[in-house]
């Protein structure tokens, strides 16, 4: 996968914020001649808190394609925990908060084994997270027969669906969106601390990584359990605004690495920021949303998708001047 | 773990064939003992048949990987080669070869747009190619809602249910791509600067090979290759089905197959013989599964994990060969 690699040129500072800034910008140009209640602060919030998922993930996988490796297993860990917890849960209001905090330890665990078999077993991380994609998906099933059993209860779902009405000004702040912002907090304190620095380098170059004292496993392994938490996290999110699914995390790890692309985060590690790879997802969800006010149907969705993500990642890498 | 193609020196086998012959050997006993036959008629042919679908679009998948690239939009074509053929012979016996021909000529020029956005617009293979797996999603979604045309019965009778002995007729079309792309990996110039290309691009180009030529020429082929396969599922099913390739998950199956054959996913290494023994590994799995009944779920379970140790195991003998 690395042909596409644009060349490196000295002084030349890649992984930019600029071109998914003016990508975005030019969507909610868009959004707004169409529907100008767009910006309007109760729909905005809306949007925000709708979009957090998405954003969350895309932050996950920023830290593991920035070590050097890629998650295909973050969809498949967002339909395994909502089924998981709907089931546990079972209507119960009493046992929201053990669950959640069961998931998390349940998302830990399978970024940890991520993790160790791509670094002490040496699988690649494509290999392993896509058998782990099959074993989750096969898994959840398996355990519920084929069809999603009990339900989430209503203080699980508040999480995902509630807000805190009649703010001043705003009008209302979605909880997912409180979620979103801390979480995002959380990563940017991350990328700037010696482990985020650390996890550049050993993306950048494993092996200078490894002669400078780096611990590039267990850096790597980190970054997983990072994907996994963020996996989590979304699901909570996701069971809470839509409920329970065999479908709730279809798809969402190309959505995830699709938006870190966008944002400048090069596959094969080393390059690009949080920020970037956050602000990608956001574009995605402006499109989704544009697409719905211009009312393209849903079945022709996935064509302007794929045809505006080539587009973008194209126009992106070209500003790199050829030699 | 020289793989196939390490020229021209020694061949020795890939360890998939060993695996292979190890699951047949422990799969036949615990069939045995179930009280059941694996290697009956029926199962046999059946297991050809599976192999014979993903062997077709596998091979075709070596071919890019091997380039240090991948194709992760061979499912959709797979699909909408079926509905080509399918409609294009509308059950008539005449129309076969005009519809085979369109079907092949449809399904490169896919994978020419693939590979020139891989070369010249410079996107990185997994989101050009999930990009065009994305637009013909669309397309498909938006204009078919389940099986249509119908397959000239001619080649219903001959590549979809003629047989020699146990042998059908569409494993033999297998063993002939496979032995043609074995040819022009390790035989021709184009293979050699394939695997040039795929070990190190920029070395590759040093050396005056026209790496962009030569990564375009791979994705056509890869291409054709899952329009073959196409080809052939409509010959079974009798008409195009449009999620017939989703469904079939012959776009993970594949690069599956690829790398338990011993290709390198990072390019360089490794051969089209080695990728029709993990097409038969696959194939044969699914096959002691089906006469063991053991629940679909569960299966895909098992192939998760089996993928995941069976890559582990080469990697461990790699780093032994190493040092």
């Amino acid at each position: 996968m690395r042909i596409a690699r644009p060349p490196r040129l000295p002084g030349f500072r890649s992984g930019g914020l600029a071109p998914i800034v003016v990508i975005l910008a030019v969507l909610l140009v868009l959004l707004s001649a169409r529907q100008p209640d767009f910006f309007s602060p109760p729909s905005l919030m809306s949007f925000l808190g709708r979009s957090a998922p998405i954003v969350l993930l895309a932050a996950g996988q920023y830290f593991v394609i920035v070590s050097g490796e890629l998650d295909l297993s973050v969809g498949s860990l967002v339909t395994a925990q909502v089924v998981v917890a709907a089931r546990l849960i079972d209507g119960d209001p009493s046992a929201g908060w053990p669950v959640v905090v069961l998931l998390l330890a349940f998302g830990v665990a399978v970024g940890l084994v991520n993790g160790l078999v791509t670094t002490w077993l040496r699988v690649p991380s494509f290999i392993t997270t896509l058998g782990m994609f099959l074993i989750l998906v096969g898994a959840v099933y398996l355990w519920s027969d084929g069809a999603p059993k009990g339900g989430l209860s209503e203080e699980f779902r508040l999480l995902g669906r509630s807000a805190f009405e009649d703010v001043p000004a705003l009008g209302r702040i979605p909880y997912a969106l409180l979620v979103l912002l801390a979480a995002a907090a959380l990563a940017l304190v991350l990328t700037r601390s010696d482990f985020g620095r650390t996890l550049v380098a050993v993306g950048g170059n494993p092996r200078t990584a490894e002669l400078s004292g780096v611990r590039v496993g267990r850096a790597k392994t980190m970054a997983f359990v990072l994907s996994g938490l963020a996996a989590t996290l979304a699901a909570v999110l996701i069971g809470g605004y839509s409920g329970v699914s065999f479908q709730a995390g279809a798809g969402l790890e190309f959505g995830a690495i699709t938006a870190a692309v966008l944002g400048g985060v090069a596959l094969g590690g080393g390059r690009g920021s949080v920020v970037g790879a956050m602000l990608g997802a956001l574009t995605l969800e402006t499109l989704f949303t544009l697409m719905n006010f211009y009312g393209v149907s849903g079945a022709l969705e996935p064509a302007v998708q794929g045809a505006i993500i080539l587009f973008a990642v194209a126009a992106a890498s070209f500003r790199v001047p050829s030699r | 773990m020289s793989g196939a193609l390490s020229p021209p020196a020694r061949w020795t086998p890939p360890g998939v064939f060993v695996a292979l012959a190890l699951t047949l050997a422990i799969g036949w006993l615990v069939v045995t003992v179930d009280g059941g036959r694996l290697f009956s008629l029926p199962t046999t042919v059946s297991l050809l048949h599976v192999a014979a679908g993903l062997g077709l679009v596998a091979v075709g998948q070596t071919v890019v990987v091997v380039g240090g690239s991948l194709d992760l939009s061979v499912a959709y074509t797979v699909s909408l080669s079926t509905l080509v053929a399918a409609e294009a012979m509308a059950g008539d016996d005449g129309a076969l070869l005009p519809a085979i021909g369109l079907t092949l000529a449809v399904s490169a020029t896919i994978g020419l747009v693939n590979g020139l956005l891989v070369t010249l617009a410079r996107i990185n293979p997994f989101i050009a190619t999930v990009g065009v797996g994305l637009l013909l999603k669309g397309y498909l979604d938006n204009g078919y809602d389940g099986p249509t045309g119908k397959t000239a019965p001619a080649l219903v009778q001959g590549l979809g249910y003629q047989r020699v002995g146990p042998v059908p007729l569409a494993f033999l079309l297998l063993l002939a791509v496979a032995a043609a792309a074995w040819f022009v990996l390790a035989r021709t110039r184009f293979g050699h600067h394939l695997i040039a290309v795929g070990g190190d691009p920029e070395v590759a180009r040093l050396s005056g090979v026209r790496t962009s030529r030569v990564l375009v020429t791979a994705h056509v082929l890869c291409a054709l290759c899952a329009g073959l396969a196409g080809v052939y599922l409509a010959s079974r099913l009798g008409a195009g089905a449009p999620r017939v390739g989703t469904e079939g998950l012959y776009d993970l199956e594949s690069i599956a197959a690829v790398v338990l054959g011993g290709t390198a996913l990072a390019g360089g290494r490794g051969g089209v013989v080695g990728t029709v023994g993990g097409v038969l590994l696959l194939a044969s799995i699914d096959a002691v599964f089906n006469q063991l009944e053991v629940d679909v779920f569960f299966k895909q379970v098992i192939r998760g994990v089996i993928i995941i140790a069976a890559v582990a195991v080469y990697a461990r003998r790699a780093m032994r060969k190493a040092s």
